[in-house]
């Protein structure tokens, strides 16, 4: 098999939560349970799709090295990211790169947003002096197409959000890493720029081979950008697949639900039914304690499926799902 | 048809020292009896603004320089503010942005539902409790969520509390602001659907704020295009989609990355700020087709086959 360029191999993290005085009411909430996917070396968009609480953020986090895994490893390039953080962060982040959802809180208010490139390009000495420097920002904003003689020299606030999230681009472009990971990038911003923005991660793969981990909530995004998909349910993968099989043809109850309920932009192809309003949301917010994630949810949930948790099997080329239907 | 609410010249602005923020800008739209409404427009084009002026709810600095919003015949800026609030809630309902997050945490849900029914009706204690009782199980809340508190509601739960109280009176008219913004996928459906039933099973009128075109496709029966404080298209839903006729409709319809859909393209340009509006119409800078004549005059709302109205020099 080929070298990926991100694996990550049963990873698992826990949160306690609750505490206070008596340790002993501590409870301990597996956020990311046993997570196996990997994206190859080439370039490449892998979308990871999962609702709120699923643990998409967290797993950001872990590939960026902001928070180790309780259990497992994570492999970039087949070495273990925690430790090769430690030995040379800078080597690592020149490698991968983190866009985050919000475009308002990265920016330090205080400082030019222009501070915000010259200082990666000192830190990963990417020019010599103020004239390159300045050369190499102006370029790399041209070619997001921002116009450098509007935005620089001007405070983060009087920028707009769109604005923000291209600078942040422009960052990416400078850097040229191998890997973004792309936290929600596009979900507060405006729909006429969320076009703008998508043709740029799309532009980065095929100009540059920069692959890219999409994390969203989008289904519409993410068969947009996307070759292949991994579907998160309360910190478990239950279905991964090259883009088109798993919209085409959803396996997991839960994919299913997921596709049948995105809103199609075209009234001529309105939802069928009316979806069951109490069955939507379980009251615990946290997964089954044993058996399958989805199990109070399903609607094909059998005795088996809350007894026994089911493993992601090989279904076909490349394609995995983890449900007792299969 | 008969309209329910018309609004005309709408104008919502807000003082600052580097003058007046025209929010809402001369904005006029009608909305029928038994419809679905859907205001749509990108963040800064005043369609929350909108609604809080036709709701009178403007707030200092803002104020309201000119308009009429007429509501079942009333002229509800004229009226003293006595009359308004016994409209409110009774005929008149709204579900304002975020409204999920005003319950208050440290009372049980079903207990602020049953406050605020008692507060805008002549019902007793025990009436209202058993109409609150029968609201939740229309939006498909458990009998036992009603004795929980806030935060141990999920969001959509919460929704479906805010949305089961604004509707207990049987209003004629309920407006909600992005009622599924931050909600998941499969939540989002069902509040959807919720809405489109109280037009279908209680003939309510809704009027729903999103800039999301995907939900709007979804429940819509006639939708307005808002751009820079003004209505820039109205029509039905299936016009409007089929045959987008303002170039930023268009803009809009083709940004919807959507499944199955190969090529997205966006806008470029930003939106105008509403302190100082382009002259001339408001979208000619971005606009493809603009015109020495865009850049001059704004154009006035236009008629174009049945209900079909748009405001661009391209057409009439």
């Amino acid at each position: 098999m080929d070298q990926s360029l991100l694996e990550l191999r049963n990873v698992s993290r826990e949160f306690r939560i609750g505490g206070g005085l008596g340790l002993l009411s501590r409870k301990i909430i597996k956020a990311i349970d046993a997570v196996s996917f990997s994206m190859p070396d080439k370039p490449w968009i892998t979308a990871l799709i999962g609702e709120s609480g699923s643990g998409k953020t967290t797993i950001a986090r872990m590939i960026l090295g902001l928070l180790e895994p309780t259990s497992g490893e994570i492999l970039y390039k087949g070495k273990n990211v925690n430790e090769w953080i430690k030995r040379n962060k800078i080597e690592y982040l020149k490698e991968v790169q983190p866009i985050f959802q919000d475009p308002y809180s990265i920016y330090n208010p205080f400082y030019k947003i222009d501070r915000v490139l010259e200082i990666i390009i000192k830190k990963f000495k990417l020019a010599s002096g103020r004239d390159e420097t300045r050369d190499l920002i102006v370029k790399a904003m041209e070619d997001i197409g921002l116009r450098p003689e509007d935005l620089l020299g001007r405070y983060p606030h009087q920028l707009s959000g769109g604005e923000r999230q291209r600078f942040m681009l422009t960052r990416i472009l400078l850097i040229r890493p191998k890997l973004i990971v792309a936290d929600e990038p596009i979900s507060m911003i405006d729909v006429s720029l969320r076009a703008i923005f998508l043709e740029h991660l799309l532009s980065f793969k095929e100009k540059h081979s920069i692959s890219c981990l999409y994390i969203s909530h989008d289904l519409h995004t993410a068969s947009y950008l996307a070759d292949n998909i991994v579907i998160l349910c309360y910190g478990r993968v239950v279905e991964d697949g090259p883009k088109d099989q798993i919209i085409e043809n959803p396996l997991h109850p839960y994919t299913k639900l997921l596709i049948s309920s995105i809103p199609v932009p075209d009234p001529k192809v309105r939802w069928a039914e009316r979806i069951d309003l109490t069955s939507i949301e379980s009251i615990k917010k946290f997964r089954a304690e044993k058996g399958c994630v989805f199990s109070g949810r399903c609607p094909n949930a059998t005795e088996n499926c809350l007894s026994e948790t089911p493993q992601l099997k090989n279904i076909g080329s490349n394609r995995r799902v983890a449900c007792h239907l299969y | 048809m008969e309209p329910i609410l018309e609004v005309e010249d709408l104008r919502v602005y807000y003082k600052s020292i580097w003058g007046d923020y025209r929010s809402v800008d001369g904005a006029s739209l009608k909305a029928y009896r038994n419809e679905v409404l859907s205001i749509a427009g990108e963040s800064g084009c005043g369609k929350s603004t909108l609604v809080e002026g036709v709701l009178r709810l403007v707030k200092p600095p803002g104020y309201i320089p000119t308009g009429r919003v007429v509501f079942e015949g009333t002229d509800i800026l004229k009226i003293p503010e006595e009359d308004l609030r016994r409209i409110r809630w009774t005929k008149l309902a709204y579900v304002p942005q975020g409204a999920m997050n005003s319950l208050n945490p440290v009372v049980k849900v079903e207990e602020q539902a049953i406050d605020a029914i008692i507060d805008h009706s002549s019902m007793d204690e025990e009436k209202a409790r058993e109409l609150a009782f029968s609201m939740f199980k229309e939006v498909g809340l458990r009998a036992e969520v009603g004795g929980m508190y806030p935060h141990q509601l999920s969001g959509g739960m919460k929704q479906r509390v805010i949305i089961a109280t604004a509707i207990a009176l049987k209003p004629s008219l309920v407006i909600a602001d992005e009622p599924t913004t931050a909600l998941d996928v499969v939540v989002q459906r069902g509040i959807l659907q919720l809405f489109r039933m109280l037009k279908e099973k209680y003939h309510m009128t809704v009027i729903m704020v999103s800039h999301d075109m995907a939900a709007h496709a979804q429940i819509a029966d006639r939708i307005a295009i808002m751009y820079a404080g003004k209505i820039a298209e109205v029509g039905s839903i299936h016009s409007i989609f089929e045959e987008p006729l303002h170039p930023y409709t268009k803009g809009l319809i083709s940004a919807i990355p959507s499944i199955g859909k190969r090529y997205v393209k966006g806008i470029p340009g930003l939106a105008p700020s509403p302190l100082n509006w382009p002259p001339g119409c408001r979208f000619h800078p971005r606009c493809q087709h603009a015109t020495a004549l865009c850049a001059k005059v704004d154009p006035p709302m236009k008629e174009i086959g049945s209900e079909r109205f748009v405001a661009c020099h391209l057409y009439g």
